[in-house]
């Protein structure tokens, strides 16, 4: 079975900075928001070097994502960048009204997703964003996987007209795709062939579900691994295709069970191909205080709990 | 350029328009329209300078943005008074598959809007990212911005006009619509206001008050005294003070046609005291 690397240890949040680093340079454009937290999005470059083109608006995001909006008519294509908490169910109406049902062209940049912020706890801890942001007509959302995954669709999103919702994270992860990858928005990519069941991950779980694989290939499970990379729009084909063929599937996500990525493929599988499917998310819980590790193991969002969903989907098959 | 009474026969069609759209679907916002029917008037045939057609970017031109967005129907009649789509459209408000939506809206491709409101307090911050993009554009025009007194109440608002000072947005001339009235009945009674004036001034922008707020010849001056003072680091407030409801006897000085249609008796009565003259749609 095909093996990745891990080229060292990233933050996805510095893919993200480093995409509109190169964006500053690239795309005049481009003009990005913050709302008091450069360090933590990464946005230090993109200030220093294109300071005309940079706002800081304090603690005041729904006044942000306003602002992005009004950017967006005169030709701007903003980058707005806080905590997904933040960016997402603190200004859900600013979002729906000024930018989705307007149409506007804002990059909603959010870090420190999911659990694994870690010791903030669970008022910075957001497992609800994916639902939140996909549920509006016209937004694409998009949830990478390593550095070089975020980076890449950083500058991906650029070339795309319309809203935008792109979450990644705080801690480092494995960093194992391509560096010099082009991002294709809506594009699911096949990781691993298999044969027995489809592992469907997203984010940072994408890693997890390739150790779970081999896992799983020790026990003479062949397990295919896709990474959704795009939960909006979502690759149905390439979902169908896999589960054509595996006939069983779990779908893993740093998210809450509830309207994150499973939900997406239950609804594309019991339309086409209804299957068998177990979701790795969590409960429909809030999070605590802990190490990312820690928190990943006990509300179970890492590989041993892919393995294990993925004996019990075998079963159901 | 048109005399001002040329100004205020316009404004007596637009009375008629906005009575007439919101009595044929029995809904709508008549009292802040009329409210407000002096001076958006006043700002699309003669404060603004705008360019022929539209396109969204706005670039070499004023802009324009409503807040507020219930008060569609005054919106909707002027833009097409002036010529952004055809007047006979305004017979399709809030008619199903209309681009004259209930509040306005981006979304159906009506010519003159730049941003869907409706949802309180949004306005604002939208006006002046736009105002920062045409200093990021080199274009000297500026943003003009309506927003409700009632809505002040949204906090969004006191974020923006924090952002707008601290960063010294200088092309913004935004207007409160001082009416005194929100929907469960006096802005005191409901939630007081305070002094807007030194809420404004403390926050650090320059504001002028328009005491009267329906007459075009102190709407003119006002603008062009904030116009003038514009270009200085400061953003600029009018504190447009209007009577809800101006123009037809019975809607006046009340929250009562906030959100109320005119029977076909009422209707009649308000367009008697407001006679044809562009000629109805």
């Amino acid at each position: 079975m095909k093996t990745y690397e891990n080229t060292g240890n990233k933050d996805t949040r510095s893919g993200f900075g480093a995409g509109l680093t190169e964006l500053g340079k690239t795309n005049e454009n481009v003009v990005a928001l913050c709302a008091d937290l450069i360090g933590s999005l990464k946005m230090d470059d993109f200030k220093k070097n294109h300071p005309e083109r940079f706002y800081q608006v304090g603690i005041a995001e729904a006044n942000m994502i306003g602002l992005a909006a009004g950017l967006t008519i005169g030709g701007k294509i903003p980058f707005t960048g806080t905590f997904a908490n933040f960016s997402t169910g603190r200004v859900y109406d600013q979002i729906r009204q000024s930018v989705a049902y307007s149409g506007k062209n804002v990059k909603i940049c959010a870090s420190h997703a999911g659990l694994t912020l870690g010791e903030d706890g669970a008022t910075h801890q957001i497992l609800e964003d994916i639902g939140l942001m996909k549920m509006l007509p016209g937004m694409t959302v998009i949830n990478p996987c390593d550095y070089n995954q975020t980076k890449a669709a950083t500058l991906a999103i650029a070339d795309h007209d319309g809203p935008v919702y792109l979450r990644f994270g705080r801690p480092s992860v494995a960093n194992f795709t391509p560096a010099d990858q082009k991002f294709e928005i809506g594009k699911a990519l096949h990781l691993v062939e298999g044969a027995d069941v489809t592992i469907v991950a997203t984010g940072h779980l994408v890693w997890e579900a390739l150790e779970a694989s081999k896992a799983l290939n020790e026990k003479g499970i062949s397990a295919e691994v896709i990474n959704i990379h795009t939960i909006k729009p979502l690759d149905a084909k390439a979902i169908i295709d896999s589960v054509s063929k595996t006939k069983c599937i779990v779908t893993a996500e740093e998210h809450n069970h509830l309207g994150g990525l499973g939900e997406s493929v239950a609804r594309v599988l019991s339309q086409h191909l209804p299957t068998p499917q177990e979701f790795v998310a969590t409960n429909d819980t809030f999070g605590e205080s802990g190490t990312p590790a820690q928190l990943m193991e006990k509300y179970g969002l890492n590989s041993d709990a892919i393995v294990k969903a993925c004996e019990k989907v075998i079963k159901r098959k | 350029m048109p005399n001002t009474q040329q100004l205020e026969d316009i404004t007596t069609q637009v009375r008629r328009d906005i009575l007439r759209m919101v009595h044929k679907v029995n809904s709508g916002h008549p009292g802040g329209s009329l409210g407000c029917a002096e001076f958006f008037v006043a700002l699309y045939n003669e404060i603004m300078d705008r360019k022929d057609g539209f396109d969204m970017d706005g670039i070499g031109e004023d802009l324009f943005f409503l807040s507020n967005g219930h008060i569609s129907p005054v919106y909707y009649s002027v833009l097409a008074r002036v010529g952004y789509f055809p007047v006979d459209e305004l017979n399709t408000f809030r008619l199903l598959n209309s681009r004259l939506q209930g509040h306005p809206t981006t979304h159906e491709g009506l010519p003159g809007i730049r941003i869907a409101s409706g949802s309180l307090g949004q306005g604002m911050s939208v006006a002046l990212g736009a105002a920062q993009a045409k200093k990021l554009n080199g274009c000297k025009h500026l943003v003009y911005s309506l927003h409700g007194d009632g809505e002040l109440q949204e906090g969004q608002n006191w974020e923006a006009i924090m952002y707008a000072a601290g960063n010294k947005v200088d092309n913004i001339i935004s207007t409160i619509d001082l009416n005194g009235q929100q929907i469960d009945g006096s802005t005191d009674t409901v939630l007081s206001l305070g002094d807007v004036r030194a809420k404004f001034e403390a926050f650090g922008w320059i504001v002028i008050d328009i005491e009267k707020g329906n007459n075009i010849e102190a709407i003119l001056k006002g603008m062009a005294e904030a116009k003038s003072k514009t270009g200085n680091g400061k953003p600029v407030c009018v504190l447009l003070h209007t009577v809800m409801g101006n123009g037809v006897d019975f809607m006046m000085h009340t929250h009562a046609w906030h959100g109320k249609a005119p029977n076909d008796d009422q209707l009649a009565e308000g367009l008697r005291q407001n006679a044809e003259t562009l000629g109805d749609y």
